[in-house]
C-alpha cells in the first residue's frame, strides 16, 4: 500500500452559506474540477468512494458524469470520521488492482440552520444516543465540549489559552481568498466576549455551517506519475476504533480523553518510514475546536496535557511547531465534513497552499477524532 | 422540531429493566451472569467472555462529576425552556469506570441556572434522583451531595 497511489486530482465548489444549486449539481462540479485539474476523461473512472451521510447516490454521480464502467464502490461511516477512511479504500482498491481511477467526494448543503441534524430527534429514542439526548446534552458541541473541560481541569488550562485555536485558523483563512471568513478578522477579545455555545465553548469554538463540495481524484504510483499535477502519495493510511468506543459521546473507555486517534496515529506510524518529527505540516479535524489540542497529543506531535500550552504560544501558526490547517479549517475555511482538509494537504504538498509550509514534504491529515476515524500521512516527491 | 424532551425507548430486551428501575427510584448496573464484570451502555455481550446471559444490581447512586456542560441556544424547545441547564457526567461510586449522563440539580430549586449560584466543581460528589417523564420512564438526575 504504501506510496502505491496518489491524489493527483482536486477540486472544489465555490463555498456558500446558501447555494443555489442542489447537492447534486454541487457533487457534479467538483469532481469535474477535479477530474480536469487531474487531466483524467470521466470515462476513465472506475473506483467510487463516500461517506454513508453523503446524499448524493454513486450511481447517479456515475450516469451523470459519465464514468465508464465502475469496478469499486464503498462508503465510510461515522460522519466526521469518514474523509480519510473513503480514501484510504479507494487506494486498496487501486493499490489491489481492483481499480485504476478513483474519485472521493463530500457534498453538503448544511448553511441552512434547518439543515442541523440534532435539531431532527425524534419523541423517542432507541439507538445509543437514548443515554445522552433525553438529559440535554443535545447536540455534538454539547458532546465535545464535555471532554474539554475535563482536560482544562486536568492540565489547568483557561478560555484565555482555548482563545488560540480559533485566532490561529482565522489567520490562515485572512489568507485564503475561498475561505469563508476570508475577510472576517477576530480578535482575542471578539473570542472573550463571545456568546456560549455550550459552556466552554463558545460560537468561534463551533465549525462554520455551509454549502459546497469538493472532491478528489486517486491513480496508481505509475500513472500518477506521467500526469500533469505533483502527486500526493499516500504514504501510510489508516482507520482507528478505540476499546469501548462509540459515536461522539466517547465517555465509555477506561480514560475518556484518549481517544480513537491514538488507535489510528499508533497504526499510521507503524506502517511509515517516517517518524512524527518528519512531518511538516497537518490538517486536524475540527468540527469543534478541542478536537485541535487533543489530536495534537494523540498524533504524538507533544506530550498529554500539553497542546494548549503550545497552541497558546503560536504552535500551529506559521511559523510555529507544526502548522495547522492552514487553509482556515472548518472552522474558518468551510465546514465540509473534514473534506477541505484533505484537499489543503495536497495542497501543502504541490506548494500552493496561501499559507505554504516551505519545502512541505510530509503531509498529515485526520478525521475526526470523537468518532471511529481514519487518517493518511500524503508524501511528495 | 419535537416540543418535549425526547425519551429513551424503553421496550429494548437489552435495557428494559434498567427503565423499569428508574420507575422505582433505583439505579441499577448490568452486570455479566458469568465474569461478573459491570458494563455500560447496556448490551446482550459480554465484553470480556462473551457471555449473552446478565443480571442487574442496584447501586448506591452516588457518584462523582466527571465533567459538566451548560448548552445554550440554539437547541430542542424543550431544552431552550430550560437553558442555562447543567448536564454532568458521572462515574458511579463503587464503578469508578462507569459514567453516566444527567442534569445536575439542587433539591430545592430545580435547574442549577449558573456556575455562580451554586459552588461545584469536577471531582464533587452527587448522587441520583429520579423524575417521573411518562408512564414508562423516569430520568435520572443529580444533585450534590453536601
Amino acid at each position: 500500500m504504501k506510496d502505491k497511489t496518489a491524489i493527483v486530482g482536486i477540486g472544489q465548489t465555490v463555498f456558500e452559506k446558501k447555494s443555489k444549486d442542489t447537492e447534486l449539481i454541487l457533487a457534479c462540479k467538483a469532481i469535474k474540477n477535479a477530474l480536469d485539474d487531474a487531466g483524467i476523461e470521466p470515462r476513465e473512472v472506475d473506483s467510487l468512494g463516500s461517506y454513508t451521510f453523503e446524499e448524493t447516490e454513486g450511481f447517479e454521480i456515475a450516469r451523470n458524469l459519465g464514468f465508464g464502467e465502475v469496478h469499486y464502490w464503498s462508503e465510510a461511516p461515522y460522519g466526521g470520521g469518514a474523509s480519510c477512511a473513503a480514501i484510504g479504500q479507494v487506494a486498496m482498491s487501486i493499490a489491489s488492482g481492483i481499480s485504476e481511477v478513483g474519485v472521493v467526494w463530500r457534498s453538503r448543503k448544511r448553511g441552512d440552520p434547518s439543515s442541523r441534524m440534532w435539531s431532527h430527534a425524534e419523541e423517542r429514542m432507541y439507538d445509543h444516543w437514548k443515554w445522552s439526548r433525553p438529559f440535554g446534552l443535545v447536540r455534538p458541541a454539547d458532546e465535545s465540549s464535555m471532554l474539554m473541560r475535563r482536560y482544562l481541569h486536568e492540565y489547568s488550562y483557561s478560555r484565555e489559552d482555548m482563545a488560540h485555536i480559533a485566532l490561529s485558523l482565522r489567520k490562515y483563512a485572512n489568507n485564503n481568498e475561498k475561505a469563508l471568513m476570508h475577510d472576517k478578522e477576530l480578535s482575542f477579545d471578539d473570542y472573550m466576549e463571545a456568546r456560549m455555545i455550550s459552556d466552554p465553548l463558545c460560537l468561534f469554538d463551533n465549525c462554520l455551517e455551509s454549502d459546497g463540495a469538493i472532491a478528489v481524484v486517486l491513480v496508481s504510483e505509475q500513472r500518477a506519475n506521467k500526469l500533469k499535477q505533483k502527486p500526493a502519495y499516500i504514504h501510510s493510511y489508516s482507520q482507528g476504533m478505540s476499546d469501548q468506543h462509540q459515536l461522539m459521546t466517547d465517555y465509555h473507555g477506561s480514560n475518556p480523553l484518549i481517544s480513537s486517534s491514538y488507535t489510528t496515529a499508533k497504526n499510521l506510524y507503524r506502517q511509515s518510514d517516517y517518524s512524527v518529527n518528519d512531518i511538516d505540516v497537518a490538517q486536524f479535524y475540527d468540527a469543534f475546536s478541542p478536537m485541535i489540542p487533543f489530536s495534537l497529543e494523540a498524533y504524538q506531535f507533544c506530550g498529554q496535557g500539553e497542546a494548549l500550552g503550545i497552541i497558546s504560544e503560536g504552535g500551529i501558526d506559521l511559523d510555529g511547531l507544526l502548522p495547522v490547517n492552514t487553509s482556515g479549517g472548518g472552522m474558518s475555511e468551510v465546514y465540509l465534513h473534514g473534506m477541505n482538509l484533505v484537499v489543503e494537504g495536497v495542497r501543502q504538498i504541490r506548494g500552493t497552499s496561501t499559507s505554504q509550509v516551505k519545502d512541505a514534504k510530509l503531509s498529515l491529515v485526520t478525521t475526526c477524532d470523537a468518532t471511529p476515524n481514519a487518517a493518511i500521512l500524503l508524501k511528495g516527491d | 422540531m419535537i416540543k418535549n424532551i425526547p425519551l429513551p425507548g424503553t421496550d429494548d430486551v437489552h435495557d428494559e429493566i434498567f427503565w423499569k428501575s428508574t420507575l422505582e427510584s433505583k439505579l441499577v448496573v448490568q452486570h455479566c451472569s458469568s465474569c461478573d464484570e459491570p458494563r455500560f451502555p447496556p448490551r446482550p455481550m459480554c465484553p470480556y467472555c462473551n457471555s449473552l446471559s446478565s443480571v442487574w444490581k442496584k447501586c448506591s447512586g452516588e457518584g462523582t462529576i466527571y465533567s459538566f456542560v451548560v448548552p445554550r441556544p440554539p437547541l430542542l424547545p424543550a431544552f431552550e425552556e430550560l437553558s442555562p441547564y447543567i448536564v454532568a457526567l458521572v462515574a458511579l461510586k463503587e464503578y469508578p469506570s462507569i459514567r453516566m449522563i444527567g442534569r445536575l440539580k439542587t433539591k430545592e430549586h430545580g435547574d442549577i441556572k449558573s456556575l455562580e449560584e451554586v459552588k461545584f466543581d469536577i471531582d464533587d460528589e452527587v448522587k441520583v434522583s429520579f423524575e417521573k417523564m411518562a408512564d414508562d420512564v423516569a430520568l435520572p438526575y443529580w444533585t450534590l451531595i453536601t
